[in-house]
């Protein structure tokens, strides 16, 4: 078996995308976040995803809520954004934010506490989350940006979306190596999911046909320290 | 052997029925001293251990105590009540079950006895185990995830109430495993249910017999053993090792330089068996041999990967003397008996001298005709493998794995399996579970957080008691909180985790499989493999050159790909570690000159030159050799404990050296040797004493080192997953549907990040280090090794490279690299794009 130490990494230049115009920093932890608006967006957290699944008795550890705001604290203590867009499925299920330990609860708070926070609807959590501060909305504009969970099937320029999970993969010197990305043409971009539990679909899958404009379409691949920007022609489907 | 047919008799008078005696008679034969032997204990309430050869009449000898005893029972009356199982076999293989189904069935006839017997496996049909539950045979002959089951079921006691004896077949290869660690658990089960159980295990010559005979009964502070019968001999093999005309190659495994010479000795010979040790060589030397095949003869192929339906056909035209030659994996290791085998050619170094004796059993399957072998070593340090493990079988020396503590992950599939069956109350399965050998020493503690865990996961944050499995009620008994829970148990009983794989299945060139049904099946291959293919690669599988098309859902779509280049499939299972015998051994015959006369001349020059060139390591030290080559530098060291272990001493070492300033950049570990390269010199370091090479190698390594490392590692991940799998925390199969493995791998690993940093202390990650600790990294072999080497490192700073380190240089490069750098290879794939497109932000 052969073993190779990790070349000194490159500088974080390459994360600033632009969507529509907008400038975003894309972040290797799975958020975005726009300067401008001082605005920090984050996409399927599935909070309580682990009670979910324990009521259908499948006992996987109860931490995954705990580590998911862990994370979420660390990237808003980085940016202190004063607005912050959770992306949809939130919650794991409508009765998540009910379940979910006291603990927690009182840390998410903190968490949104001095921030405008928009809860977008999603699939998984259609209504509001019990409890909890924070806007619901459906959809939301700002500057020629539309946040929404699921991405629209007729192309709207400027739109954030998440529901898919994108991961990719590519196939380097005979080994597969898979990664959570970004996944973005220039037009539009969707965003990988940020909870501890959450699973992944490939780009190439059919669920992203005719999403993007292929020629242009990158992989933004979430490394340990930095964004890897791949582009289409070099991802493989599974 | 040596059967005395006079004591025989005498005895056979005192213990045999009549119908038996008369039965010998007509045969001509008449009992062997150890099948009476072991009548005759059986008969005064004992459980026995059967140690023999294959050929000895070992199936009829474990039966004979169930079948004499079934002769003289009284029949039953109309109106009385059905009798239960009388005797359960059990063993590993559902083929072996079936086999010894046929074999046992022709003597029973014969005698004229009134019992029946039948097979329970996995393929048995629903309605045929309804049946059995309500009509159950005599005789029973099954598998342990199968006994699993049955105890599992709410009328498991009443099932086994008539139970008289368990058969336990190539015990030697059961006890080894998880799965002997549930069948333990589940005679455990069965002695509580019969108390006066007898079990009779029938194995292969093993290192220590005393192991066998304690876990075949309960365990208790007197140290109570079963009877031991040990049948010696059989005729000696005859082996030798292929002295080849061609050049034996430095490094590789295909062994394609002596293809010519095997081929000519299939056809000097009947049928012969040629065994290799992983499915990607049984590919290519049933390529090779075909690229010679001249004269057409039956050659055939089958390994564990191939679809079943090919491999019965191949067994078939085996039993039916139709193949002249067979290459096979250890799929056929095993006591299955086919057609006349005159040779049996053993390709790659063995690795290990009992499964030598053991493959090489299957030539000649009678013990008064010696078997036939040759050893044909792949590369030049199997020549001496080859060689030790020759001398290993003539002294009749055995190297079987020593048996490991019970897992927790099994233990606790099997505590949920009890509760599904019927409530229990923890005191009394405590105690019963430690009468099961590898759970003699488990304490309190340990076992209440596994119920926990079985209860409610067993996690510190309580967040689950609403949703448990399993509940005390107040009369102090668990029961399962509903149905629901038993369903899923059932579904997921076993400790046999398969390695995600996808079918293959035949389709058009360049069809991709869309729409088109596609043509047949030829088997399963791993996904892990799979992953690397883009469409239009081609590869080896099923004995043929396929061109992949693509993957759809869980099935590889391939074509067939006229000529004969192809990438072979490369299988993480199967590959055996050297074992510590045979590494032993190779040592020995290193550090003695004399001994080199035995090897081929160009091997014996190759030690010679090393002699001249450097040095060769005395039978206890360890040599490290250090030279440059290129820019860059490089350590050697030759410790010859198997690839495992070498691989976790590669990833401490280099940790290690990168401290020291050494500035290592990777290392490739085989089964003898271990070769580290670096920018720093390594070897002027060593000389400085800054760090010196018993600093390098102190067993502290394994301490914080090994944590360090093993924290992130993908090893630790994948071991979860199977402990995961097994304890019954993630299901292998849902109600209704079917996991596919990458579901199932990418929640384990999720798990497996969340639970270490949030409860590092958790019950499954105590099993799964503990696993890991003796697979994987075969740490405690490691462990050995640095006690053993302390003070005794030999070091050489060489100019050049040395003879003997020239194998494993070859190897750089070569080997497959596993899980650890992604990073740079994704840094690799960006690089590619911002060369394209030029540095800076990537924009539309």
């Amino acid at each position: 078996m052969n073993f190779s130490l990790a070349r000194a990494s490159l500088i974080a230049e390459a994360d600033l995308v632009s969507i529509a115009g907008e400038r975003a920093v894309c972040d290797s932890r799975g958020v975005l976040y726009f300067p401008e608006f001082r605005l920090l967006v984050v996409s399927d957290l599935h909070l309580e995803k682990g009670s979910s699944l324990a009521r259908r008795g499948t006992l996987i550890p109860p931490y995954d809520t705990g580590a998911t705001l862990l994370r979420l604290q660390a990237v808003i203590s980085d940016y202190q954004p004063s607005v912050v867009i959770s992306l949809g499925d939130s919650f794991h299920d409508g009765g998540g934010a009910e379940r979910m330990h006291q603990s927690f609860r009182e840390r998410l708070e903190a968490l949104m506490a001095g921030r405008q926070w928009f809860w977008v609807a999603g699939n998984h959590d259609p209504e509001a989350p019990a409890d909890l501060p924070g806007e619901t909305v459906r959809e939301l504009a700002i500057g020629s940006l539309l946040f929404r969970h699921e991405p629209s099937k007729v192309r709207v320029e400027g739109e954030i979306s998440g529901h898919l999970h994108p991961c990719a993969r590519i196939v380097q010197q005979g080994r597969s190596v898979r990664r959570r990305c970004f996944a973005g043409d220039g037009g539009r971009m969707i965003m990988p999911a940020f909870g501890a539990y959450t699973g992944s679909l490939n780009v190439l899958d059919r669920a992203y046909a005719g999403l993007f404009r292929l020629e242009t379409l990158m992989a933004y691949m979430l490394g340990a320290q930095r964004i890897f920007a791949i582009s289409h022609s070099m991802l493989r489907p599974g | 052997m040596t059967v005395e047919p006079r004591l025989a008799d005498q005895n056979a008078a005192v213990v045999l029925p009549e119908p038996f005696v008369k039965w010998f008679g007509q045969k001509g034969w008449s009992p062997r001293a150890h099948q009476i032997e072991l009548l005759a204990k059986a008969q005064a309430g004992q459980s026995v251990l059967l140690i023999a050869p294959t050929g000895a009449g070992k199936t009829l000898a474990g039966f004979l105590p169930s079948l004499t005893e079934l002769a003289v029972r009284p029949r039953r009356k109309p109106g009385q009540a059905r009798r239960g199982i009388h005797t359960l076999y059990i063993s590993p293989l559902k083929a072996l079950a079936v086999d010894i189904e046929r074999n046992l069935g022709k003597p029973v006839e014969e005698i004229g006895l009134p019992v029946t017997i039948e097979t329970r496996t996995g393929d048995t049909p629903a309605h045929k185990r309804q049946r059995q539950k309500l009509a159950p045979p005599d005789i029973l002959l099954t598998t342990p995830e199968q006994l699993a089951l049955l105890i599992a079921a709410g009328d498991a006691r009443r099932f086994f109430e008539d139970l008289r004896y368990v058969v336990l077949d190539e015990l030697h290869s059961l006890v080894t495993s998880k799965r002997g660690h549930l069948l333990a658990l589940g005679l455990a089960r069965l002695r509580g249910f019969v108390p006066g159980l007898q079990t009779i295990g029938l194995s292969a010559t093993v290192a220590e017999p005393d192991e066998l005979r304690r876990w075949l009964v309960s365990q208790n502070p007197s140290g109570g053993m079963a009877e031991l019968i040990t049948v010696t001999g059989g005729t000696k093999p005859e082996i030798s090792i292929l002295d080849s005309e061609e050049r034996v190659p430095w490094a590789g495994h295909s062994a394609r330089y002596a293809t010519p010479e095997i081929y000519r000795e299939i056809k000097r010979h009947k049928t012969t068996l040629l065994f290799v040790n992983t499915r990607s060589q049984a590919e290519l030397l049933f390529q090779e041999l075909w690229r010679v095949n001249e004269d057409t003869l039956p050659i055939a192929l089958h390994h564990g990967s191939l679809d079943v339906a090919q491999r019965r056909r191949v067994e078939k035209a085996m039993s039916e003397n139709a193949l002249r030659a067979i290459v096979a994996t250890s799929t056929l290791d095993l006591g299955i008996d086919w057609g006349d085998v005159d040779l049996v050619v053993h390709v790659g170094a063995p690795k290990g001298a009992s499964r030598l004796a053991q493959r090489i059993g299957r030539a000649n399957h009678r013990m008064d005709e010696p078997s036939k072998a040759i050893l044909i070593p792949a590369n030049r340090f199997e020549v001496l493998e080859c060689r030790a493990a020759l001398d290993a079988n003539y002294l009749g020396a055995q190297d079987t794995p020593p048996l490991v503590d019970g897992g927790l992950d099994v233990l606790a599939q099997h505590v949920l399996g009890c509760a599904c069956g019927a409530p229990f109350r923890a005191d009394d399965l405590y105690d019963e579970v430690r009468t099961a050998a590898p759970y003699a020493g488990l304490d309190r503690p340990t076992f209440d957080r596994v119920v926990d865990f079985v209860a409610t996961g067993g996690y510190a944050l309580k967040n689950y008691e609403r949703y448990a499995r399993i509940r005390l009620n107040k009369d102090g008994l668990w029961r399962v909180s509903n149905p629901r829970v038993a369903q899923q148990y059932r579904l997921n009983v076993g400790t046999i985790i398969e390695v995600p794989a996808l079918n293959v299945r035949y389709v058009k060139a360049g069809s991709k499989g869309s729409a088109s049904h596609g043509g047949r099946v030829l088997g399963k291959i791993e996904e892990a493999f799979l992953e690397t293919l883009t469409h239009g690669d081609t590869f080896m599988f099923a004995g043929k050159v396929l061109r992949f098309e693509g993957i759809r859902e869980n099935e590889c779509f391939v074509s067939n790909a006229p000529g004969s280049d192809a990438k072979v499939p490369y299988y993480g299972g199967g590959k055996f570690p050297l074992s510590t015998y045979l590494a032993e051994q190779v040592r020995i015959m290193l550090d003695d000159p004399q001994r080199w006369k035995q090897l081929p001349e160009q091997v014996a020059d190759w030690l010679r030159f090393q002699a001249e060139k450097s040095v060769l390591p005395k039978r206890d030290d360890l040599l490290i050799e250090t030279f440059p080559r290129g820019n860059r530098r490089y350590l050697v060291a030759y410790p010859f404990e198997g690839r495992l272990a070498h691989q976790t001493l590669g990833m401490l070492l280099t940790r290690r050296l990168d401290r020291a300033g050494a500035r290592p950049l990777g290392f490739v570990a085989t089964d003898y040797a271990l070769a580290i390269w670096s920018l720093g010199d390594m070897g002027a370091m060593f000389k400085a004493g800054k760090p010196s090479l018993g600093a390098l190698f102190d067993q502290d390594m394994l301490g914080d080192d090994l944590e360090a490392w093993l924290a992130d590692s993908w090893l630790l991940k994948r071991t979860f997953r199977n402990c995961a799998l097994i304890s019954g925390l993630i299901e292998k199969r849902h109600p209704g549907q079917e996991k596919s493995g990458r579901q199932v791998t990418v929640s384990t690993d999720l798990i497996y990040d969340v639970l270490r940093s949030h409860e590092p202390d958790h019950i499954l990650l105590q099993a799964t280090r503990a696993d890991a600790a003796a697979g994987l990294l075969d740490v405690s072999r490691l462990a050995d090794m640095l006690s053993r080497i302390q003070g005794r490192i030999m070091h050489k700073n060489l100019e050049q490279i040395s003879p003997l380190a020239v194998p494993i240089m070859l190897e750089i490069g070569r080997m497959p690299v596993n899980g650890e750098a992604d990073e740079e290879l994704l840094m690799d794939a960006a690089t590619l794009v911002e060369e394209a497109m030029g540095p800076g932000m990537v924009d539309e």
